[in-house]
This record gives C-alpha cells, structure tokens and sequence, in this order.
C-alpha cells in the first residue's frame, strides 16, 4: 500500500474517466454518482495517507520509482513530504465538494464528469511528482480538461475566457519547459529527478548572453509560476476565468491550480537555486506587497461578487509570497514563522475560497445575477447603480451566517483559519523586509472594507421584495459547506496537527538557506 | 487542575457556552431560554466576584499558566491567562454591567424579531471581553481583540435592516481596524527585538535592571509602545479614530450601555494600563496628549446635541480620553480607578437613558406615531414625576459623572486631576499646563452637559402632552438593575472599610497599587509620582468642586430655571462659529470622507480602470490583437503574395507560355515550313556574326 497509494491517488480519477466512457448516455444521472464515488474513494486514500503520514522527517515518504523512458532517463517517481502533504489533502477535499457542487449539471454530464475527473488526476500528479518531466506532463496535463470546462460549461464569455486562460498559462508553460530542458542538459549525467536536481541545479556554472545560466533559468522558472500564482502584473486572467467559469470550476481554479504556482516556487524554485533566490527575495516580497494591496483595492471596486472574490485571492496569495520571502530571513524565528505560514495560508485559502465561490455560486443559481451594485454599463438602464440585492439576510438567515462567516475568514478574524498563517507570514515578512510588510499591513484594514461593503449591500438593509422569494441554503449546500467551515475553525483555534506536518520539510528547506548564506558570506 | 485556573477557565468560556446555545437552538428553544442566559452571566459575575474577594481580603494574585499553541522550532506561540489583580478587578467590572445587561435586556428587548440571537451575541461579547481581560500576551490580546470587534460589529449591527445601522456596525468595524493595525506592528517590533510577547516576558525583557533588550533604541520601544497604543485609540474610541463611537449608538441600548460605555471601549485604557511598565516618557506623552485632546473635544461636543444616547455617547469619548490622558501622566492606578467608577456610573446613564426611550417609544406607539424621534430630548421633558426611579437613579449617575463629592467619580476624576496638576508642577515647560488646563476645563463641562440632560429631560414642560400621558416607570427587570448601579456609583463602594468622602483610600487602591514603570525614567519613579500626587491633592479637590459645581449652576440657570435666553445664547455662540463647530462634532466625519474615504474609493476604481481597461483590455489583448494581426498578415504574405502571387505566378506564367507556345503547332504544313526557315535563319545569322 505504501509504495502504491500516490499512484492509485493519481489514476483513480482517471480510471473513473474511463469507466464513464462506458457507460451508456440514456441514463445521464449516472455519472455524478461516479464521479462522486471516485472522488469519495480518493478522499478516503488521502485521509489514510493524512493519517499514516510521518511528521517527524523531512524525507520524501510512499516513494514510487520506475523507469519510464529510459533513453532520456526519465522516471515515473513519486513521493510526497511535508509541502506536498497538504495540498494533495487539499486537492482530494475539493475535488470530492466540487463534485457535490456541481450536482446539478444537466448540459453533456458525461462530458463535464470525465473531465473534472482528469483534472483531479492532473492536479494531484502535480503535487506527487518527483520527477520535473512527470511534472511538467501532469502540469500541462490539467489545462486540457480546464480549458473545456470553461469553455463548454462557463458563463457568457466563456470561450474568450478559456482561450485567454489557456493561452496565457501555455506562455509560462514554454518558459518551464526552457528551464527544464537547460537544467536537463547542464547536468551531468543529464536527469530530470527533482531530488537529484536540488544538489546539482546549484553547481550549473555557465553564461547565456553574458548573463548567468542559474539566473535566467530562475527567472524563466519564476515567470512561468508567477503567472499560475498569480503575481501581479500576470493577474489579469484571473478575474476572468474565474467570472466565467462554472461554479465548481472555480472552486477547483482559486483552491488548488493558484497553489500550483506557489507549489511549484517552494518544490523547484527555492531549493534549487537557494543562492539566487536570496537574490531575488526582496523582489518576491515587493510583488506580494503589490499583490496585497493591488488586488484588494480592485476588489473594493469590483461590482460582481465573483470577481471580488477573484480579486481577493491576488491579495491572500500577495500574503503567501510576502511569508515565503522570508525564507531569507536571519532570524530563523522569523523564517520559520513565514514560510511554514505561507504554506499553511495556501491550505486555508484554499478552502476558504472554496466556501466564498461555493457561496457566491448558491446565489448565482437562484438569483441568476450576482451583482453587488449593477455596473453602469448595465443593458437595462432604470437599474444602473442600483443594489444587486439588499437586506437577504432577512430572508436568508442560513445562508447570511455561512457568507458571514466566509467573509469573516477571508478577512483575517482570528480563532478562524487565515488569521494564524496570515499572522505568520506577516511575522516572517516583518523579520527582514520590515518597511514593505509595514506597507503591507494595509491589506489588513483594505480585505475587511471590501468584505464588509459587499456584506452591507447584500445582506444588510431593508429587505428587497424583488428577491423575497428566494429560498434559504439547502441541505445538499450545507453539507458541502460544513466540512470545510469546520477546518476553518479548527485550524483557527488549534493549527499545531497542521503545521506539525509542515514543519519539519520547512526546516529542511531553511537548513538550505542557511548553508546558502554561509557559504555566500564566505566568498 | 488549579482552582484558579478552572475559574478563569469557566469565566472565560460559559459566555460562549451561552452564544453557542442561543445562536444553535435559540430558535428550538424559544424566548424563555434567554433566562439560561442570563444566569450564565450572574454565575460568571459571581466566579470573578467570589476571585476578587479573596485577593481583596487575602494575598494578591500572581498566576501565569501558559500552554503551547504550535511551536516549528524556534518559533512558537502560547495561550495563557495572566491572572492578577487587575486582571480581577477588571473580570468583575465586565461580568458585573454584563450580568445587569443580560437582566435587562430580557425586557428591553422582548418582542425582537432576533431575541434570541441577541443574547448570543452578548454571550460572544463577554467572552471575547473575558479573554481580553484574561491574556497573558499580546498575541493572545490582539485576537480576542477581534472578536470583541466582531462581537460589536454584530450588536451594532442588530437591526441591520436599518441603513443607518449597517453603517455604523461596518464603520465600527474598519476604524477599529485602522487602529489595530498599529497594535499589529508594534506587537510585531516587541517580538522582533524581545521574541517574547507575553506581558510578563516583555516586562522582563524591557526592564532596565533585567535584560535591557531595548538598551541603546528607546525610540524604537517609544515606537512600539505608541504603535500598540494606537489599538487603544481605536477601540476607545480616542482622537482621531473616536467616529465610530457615536454611531455606535446605532444598536440596542443595552449593548451602547454594556459595550459603548463601559467594558469594551474601556478595553483600550485596559490595555494601555497594562502597557504603563514598558512605556517611554516619550510615548507617556504621545498617549497623555491623545487623551487630552480627546477629553475635551468630546466634552465640547456633547454640549450641543440633542439625541441623548448621543451625549452620553460623546461623554464616554471624553471620559475615556480623561482615563488615557491619566496613564500618559503616570497616574495609571487613578485611570483603573476611573475606568471601575466610570463603568459603574456610565453603564447607569446609558441604561436610564434606554429605560427613557423604551417608556417614549412604547407611548409614542401607543399614539400611532412612528415618525417622532424617542431619542430626541427636544420631544422629552417632565418625565420626572412618570419615571421617578429612572428620574432618581439617573439623577445620581450625574452627580457621580460630574465629580460630587459623596459619589465615585469624584474620587477617581479627583485622583486623575490631581495627577495632572502634579505634572505640571514637576514639568517646567509651558505646555505641561495644557493638561490640568484641558482637564478641569472637562471636568466644568461634564458637569453642565449633564445637568443639561437632567433638566432637558426630566423637569420642564413635556413636549406633548399625548405622549407624557402615556410614559410608565419600566419594569423590576429593568429598574432593578438601575437601582444596583445606582447605589455602585456611591463612593464608599470602593473604600471600604474606610468612608472619607474626600480620600480614594481603601481596598480598591489597596488591591490595585500604582505599576512601576520599567524604563527607568526618574520622573516616573513610583514614589516620586505619589509624593507629587500627595501635594496636589487638596488644590485638585478645591478646584473640581469649583468646576463641577459651576459647571451644574450653568446648566441650572440656563435648563431649569432658564434665566438665560437660549435662542440669543446660541446665536452669539453661532456668531463665532463655537456652536456649529460643536454640534456638527467639529466636521471630523466630514473631513474624513472628503478627504480620505471618497479620494480613496475613486482611487479604487482608477486602479481597477488600469487594472482592467488598460492593462487587460488594452496591452494583455493587445498583444493577443496584434498576434492575430501579425499572423493575418503573415497569411496574407504567405497566400496572398508567396502562394497566390509568386508560386501560383510561375505557373500561370507556365501556363500562359504554353497557351502561346501551342498556337506555334497549328497543323498546318505551310506554318512548319515558315518556322524551319525563320530558325535556321536565325542559326545561321547568330553563327554568321561570331
């Protein structure tokens, strides 16, 4: 079991895929069940890896090695540690909710299930591989799958969005693939094993146009998973693709492909090239500042709920970047509290956006409009500037305590999830990039206003007779959001069993920086 | 497990064993189950009663269990309690106006569409407020900080289907805010230079004769020290961050009288109390001048406004700048003293003042008039002789707010004067005037808003007489606890066993001696501080007696026995632009939004503008435009030109030259014939001429 379980993690979906191209399409009600038993089953395997899971070591555990093409000396290796763990927790979780979400697909469900299914299996290969050519295969792997179901099942625009989305990731895919290949042919012997990479990418010694070989390849890398993250100014797809994708699209979009990116930096990145990393520490927590405070006064503008939320994402994974630049931080304390909260912050946002977009999509369905404030530029003009809604809470008292209390996490309450990895990243940030975090620091007041100026106009006020009839959460809805507000509460009074798991690898990676450092004070 | 730590474990979570009950099976449950509620707080008030009594009696508390929270190596938080002796007192002070509140509450609110969930929330609040009191650091403070936050949010925010309500509760919420995120970064430089954010660690850390970590950067503790501050300034609502507070007044009167008035809002002069030891004569002054400024501005404010929460809101802006402005002077234990006295006294004017308007609202009603303001005194009047226990008990809560002798706030308003006459005398430059300046001159106004109220209220003509007809006394629930607070706001409360009118001692000051400040500034030396407060002690008594009662001889003259011509009084004051000043709050809201919050929503939309429009639309699509452009062009050059023009050209020209070339074979003999000769004609001529 042990050796097997990332890949049957990995392929159960895909073996679910398969099982739906045979079924017969005169019984279209069938495929969310299997959809949802595949899902189900791989969230049982990832709560018994959860549980089996050693926290005390930062070695890579439940290895799997084969050869795969052996010319190019290319592996089928798997493995996870500390930083993988909670992400593949993560991807399992929200793969199984968004299924529930999405139970009520009419248009070709066999169609929409198989591919939500190899989207599951791409993002899990993601965070599993060990391997860069298995990643960058499963990388590329998910953009398929992702690219139809915006386009086939997504709101108006959607295929503008998915073009947009697809073309804009495929140019960071090239840079990736750049990059590989050069740390392919600049080792020796040439590998693509990311274990192996982490001892010899930092011996690459060669020069490109005069520039060093290591840093145009950290800079090919870091664009690449800028744009998945995303780092300002590679944001701007974003807010479309996740305005136009279906609701569990979306919960898939901002809860686990963001984490991609940042994934990708902590895995690849950051080991790698810990030199040039502190090189370019100050530049990464720059553009956190930046995604901090940039995406949160967009949010404040936005009129559409969606893309508010879609804004506040750039914002919390400004947050991220701001604690994982304090990787360099000298004080190990500082350290340790960044980049363990940045990792923590990927899982909590995750599932806090998961529940804002779930939400946003409760409303979307019965209202068919999501408008905070219709924009001035609405077609029907007696309504421009008008409240989208008003006074639900009334109506919606359910419903209202579920928003409220997504909206209370997003902006950082404490005994809620965000606040303790919020908290930590700043700490961390503040230990070395103390103006910028201070700067920074205003993210805090500007994620509240934005939050609560939504709530107020949506919830609060007098009640809107136009959308009296609408009805409260339904029990289905309720039991997609329950899981996921219950680990915002627990990992808001008690995150000690989360950051346990995550610790010990974070260590393992500072041990790196610090070597890095010493040896570059040293020259 | 510690008996002191299963109190303050049960104190700190009944409360939200209380929310938890009514927010889950509130509605299951029905109304009758507030009453759980309220039991819960009279069981809490009597845990922190029987925890304040033994220290009162026995030896005090020093007790600090902490417990790991998470801990990566070197980094680690812990919960705790710091269990001391103002840690205690303060318990009582909120379990006490809690446990009154709940009780009152029961029949102020009946009826409410959201009974139940209101005593939810005020179990939330008063744990959130517990676990302020209770935290051992700054950490720990800060986040049940928040909640606090929320929990006001939440209350404000009650009748939210009011526009005026949802605004103040997210305006509550976000100046909060401002101020939070100053307490932010200064826990943040603590734990940078110290590492340790415990109070008790920090003491330690700060302390001159111990570890010094600060040795060599006071300004960077004076930093640190201000920036914690500024948290203070938010949730007591201190100048510039005060706004909040008066509209506040938004929620249910209970929760004005329990979370406006007298625990919450005190939490920042808790804070700031708890701070004292580790701050620098630097920023001693910062926050001395803060409560200044906001002692009198809040005074001058509530002279002219008629809504008479709002008043009394803007007398707790001034009181609470009067306790801040205490611990800027050194004075810290006068300031625990007010904030006790205050929370007594206050918690009764806003709970009069809520059994006034719920008598007017339920006579209005009575009259079918949903359009007259119950708040408004202008619509009060003569109510005395209908509501002779509000009128009684209201009556004292004002003579202890304005410093009579006999009644609480005397003695501590007394101790804080005399701490700022004691200042100026020790400080030569001509500025540390301006304290005991700005706070007898507060002191004067108190007394004559308040009477002003009394009299507006209480005595004179009622303003219809329909209405008067109608007013009735509350009921027991209500005036029960009014009555409690009343005989609270009497002096000897808080000096037993000894009962001088004119002398704060007694157990209050035995328990909750003056803190030593750590940053070994002479000036601050302990007995130095309480030599000068000694000497000071019989001008300040002289002097506010002066002040208090021509403050009240005022608001006599010109409200009950009117002698004065109002109208030509507030004309001249109109005339040099004090009353406009003064009735609209000196136009900081107006300020406020002309020149941070409107610039700043524009700004938002110009960002989402280059956001979008530009960098999107425009350069990210244009790219993409010009992509398709360049590759329509490129088709064009490559079918257009290459294709159809050059490749397609060669062939047609092929073409062509066949179509030609097959004219030449006609068939015809004679033709062939012609065509021989011409070309070996043309050989011959070619070779010929070579």
């Amino acid at each position: 079991m042990a050796s097997s379980i990332l890949t049957i993690l990995v392929f159960l979906p895909v073996a679910g895929a398969l099982a739906m191209l045979f079924l017969p399409k005169e019984r279209p009600g069938q495929f969310k069940w299997v959809a949802l038993g595949t899902t189900g089953l791989q969230l049982l395997f990832a709560l018994w890896l959860l549980a089996s899971f050693d926290r005390s070591t930062a070695d890579m555990q439940f290895t799997a090695l084969a050869s795969w093409i052996p010319t190019f000396n290319i592996n089928y290796h798997v493995g996870i540690d500390g930083l993988s763990m909670p992400l593949v927790f993560l991807t399992a979780l929200l793969s199984f909710l968004s299924i529930v979400t999405s139970w009520n697909i009419t248009k070709a469900p066999r169609g929409y299930f198989s591919l939500f299914l190899l989207l599951d299996a791409g993002m899990m290969g993601v965070f599993v591989s060990l391997d860069f050519f298995l990643f960058y295969v499963f990388w590329e792997v998910m953009l398929l799958p992702m690219y139809f179901l915006i386009g086939m099942w997504g709101g108006p625009q959607r295929q503008y969005a998915a073009i947009k989305f697809f073309l804009y990731t495929l140019f960071g895919s090239v840079l990736m693939l750049l990059a590989m290949l050069a740390l392919y042919f600049y080792t020796d012997p040439h590998t693509f094993s990311i274990i192996t990479l982490i001892e010899q990418a930092r011996t690459i010694d060669e020069q490109l146009w005069g520039i060093d070989m290591r840093i145009l390849i950290w800079l090919a890398l870091f664009i690449g998973f800028a744009i998945k993250v995303p780092i300002f100014p590679f944001h701007t797809w974003l807010p479309l693709a996740h305005v136009e994708a279906p609701t569990a699209v979306s919960v898939i979009l901002a809860g686990v492909l963001l984490k991609m990116g940042i994934y990708g930096l902590l895995r690849i990145s950051f080991p790698f090239f810990p030199v040039e990393t502190i090189g370019f520490a100050y530049l990464i927590a720059l553009l956190g500042v930046i995604n901090i405070i940039w995406g949160a006064a967009n949010a404040i503008a936005q009129t559409d709920l969606k893309r508010m939320v879609a804004y506040s994402s750039v914002s919390h994974m400004g947050i991220v970047l701001l604690g994982m630049a304090a990787v360099v931080s000298m004080n190990r304390g500082g350290a340790e509290a960044g980049i363990n909260g940045a990792v923590l912050q990927m899982f909590n946002h995750g599932i806090i956006t998961a529940m804002l977009f779930m939400l946003v999509g409760i409303l979307y369905d019965q209202a068919h409009h999501r408008y905070i404030v219709y924009p001035d530029d609405y077609e029907d003009e007696s309504l421009r500037g008008q409240l989208g809604f008003g006074g639900l809470a009334t109506h919606l008292p359910v419903y209202s305590a579920f928003v409220a209390l997504a909206f209370f996490a997003g902006l950082g309450l404490p005994a809620l999830s965000a606040f303790v990895s919020e908290l930590m990243c700043f700490i961390g940030g503040f230990s070395t990039f103390r103006t910028l975090t201070i700067i920074g620091t205003i993210g805090i007041l500007l994620n509240a206003t934005y939050f609560l100026r939504a709530y107020q106009k949506i919830f609060m006020g007098p009640a809107n007779e136009k959308w009296a009839g609408l009805v409260d959460i339904s029990r289905r809805e309720i039991a997609m959001l329950v899981p996921l507000a219950v680990l915002v509460f627990w990992l808001g009074l008690y995150p000690a069993p989360a950051l346990d798991i995550i610790s010990v690898t974070m260590g393992n990676l500072l041990d790196i920086f610090e070597a890095a450092a010493a040896q570059m004070a040293g020259q | 497990m510690d008996i002191r730590l299963q109190f303050a474990l049960l104190i700190l979570l009944l409360p939200l064993a209380s929310f938890v009950l009514q927010i889950f099976f509130g509605k299951r449950l029905g109304p009758r189950a507030v009453w759980i509620s309220v039991a819960t707080a009279f069981f809490t008030l009597f845990l922190a009663g029987s925890m304040l009594l033994s220290v009162a009696l026995g030896a005090p508390m020093e007790y600090y269990p902490e417990a790991e929270w998470f801990s990566l190596g070197e980094f680690g938080l812990t919960v705790g309690f710091g269990l001391d002796n103002l840690a205690l007192a303060m318990l009582v002070v909120v379990a006490l106006i809690s446990a009154l509140v709940h009780l009152y509450s029961v029949e102020y609110m009946r009826g409410d569409i959201r009974y139940n969930r209101y005593f939810g929330y005020l179990g939330l609040f008063t744990f959130s407020m517990n676990g302020i009191v209770l935290a051992h650091s700054l950490i720990m403070m800060y986040m049940f900080w928040e909640l606090v936050g929320l929990s006001s949010y939440l209350l404000i925010g009650h009748w939210f289907e009011k526009e005026s309500a949802a605004n103040a509760s997210k305006k509550a919420f976000l100046v909060n805010r401002v101020g939070d995120i100053g307490m932010f970064i200064g826990i943040m430089i603590i734990w940078y230079v110290t590492g340790d954010v415990t109070f008790q660690g920090m003491y330690d850390n700060v302390n001159v004769d111990k570890a010094n970590m600060f040795a060599g950067q006071m300004g960077l503790l004076s930093v640190a020290g201000g920036l914690i501050f500024m948290g203070a300034v938010g949730k007591s609502a201190q100048f510039p961050l005060h706004i909040w507070l008066p509209d506040a007044m938004e929620g249910p009167t209970p929760v004005s009288a329990l979370i406006h008035a007298a625990t919450m809002v005190a939490a920042g002069v808790y804070l700031t109390v708890r701070l004292f030891p580790v701050l620098t004569p630097d920023a001693l002054l910062f926050v001395a001048s803060i409560g200044a400024i906001t002692a009198l501005l809040g005074a001058l404010t509530a002279m002219t406004q008629f809504d008479i929460k709002r008043v009394l809101a803007y007398s707790t802006i001034s009181q609470l700048g009067y306790m801040i402005m205490a611990v800027g002077l050194g004075a810290q234990q006068a300031a625990f003293f007010h904030l006790s006295t205050h929370a007594m006294f206050k918690g009764l004017l806003f709970l009069c003042s809520g059994s006034v308007i719920h008598a007017l609202h339920h006579a209005l009603a009575h009259k079918n008039d949903h359009e007259t303001d119950p708040q408004d005194m202008r619509n009060m009047g003569g109510l005395a002789g209908k509501m002779p226990i509000t009128y009684a008990t209201m009556f004292i809560g004002a003579l202890a707010i304005s410093g009579v002798p006999l009644f609480s706030g005397f003695l501590s308003k007394d101790a804080i004067l005399a701490g700022t006459l004691a200042f100026a005398q020790e400080n030569p430059a001509w500025w540390a005037n301006l304290f005991p300046i700005a706070g007898f001159a507060a002191a004067a106004i108190t007394a004559f808003y308040m009477f002003r109220l009394i009299f507006m209220t209480f005595h004179g003509k009622p303003a219809d007489a329909a209405v008067h007809e109608h007013v009735h006394e509350s009921p027991l629930v209500m005036t029960g606890p009014l009555v409690l607070l009343a005989a609270l706001s009497f002096a000897m409360f808080f000096t037993l066993p000894q009962v001088n009118p004119l002398d704060s001692e007694g157990w209050f000051t035995q328990a909750l001696p003056q803190a030593i400040n750590l940053t070994g500034h002479e000036s601050l030396d302990v007995e130095h501080l309480e030599h000068g407060w000694h000497d000071a002690h019989d001008s300040a008594v002289r002097l506010s007696l002066g002040v208090a009662g021509g403050g009240i001889a005022l608001a006599v003259l010109f409200y009950l026995l009117k002698l004065v011509n109002m109208a030509a009084l507030a004309g001249a004051m109109k005339r040099i632009g004090f009353y406009q000043l003064s009735f609209n709050k000196f136009y900081v809201d107006e300020i406020y939004n002309a020149l941070i919050y409107r610039p700043f929503l524009w700004l938002t939309r110009v960002i989402t503008w280059i956001d979008w429009t530009f960098w999107d639309q425009w350069f990210i699509d244009g790219i993409g435009r010009n992509t398709v452009r360049a590759s329509n062009r490129s088709g064009w050059l490559d079918f257009v030109w290459l294709d159809q023009f050059l490749i397609d050209g060669i062939g047609r020209l092929t073409q062509r030259l066949g179509h030609t070339g097959r004219k030449l074979q006609g068939g015809k003999v004679q033709n062939y014939l012609v065509w021989a000769v011409a070309g070996a004609m043309l050989v011959f001529f070619i070779s010929g001429s070579m």
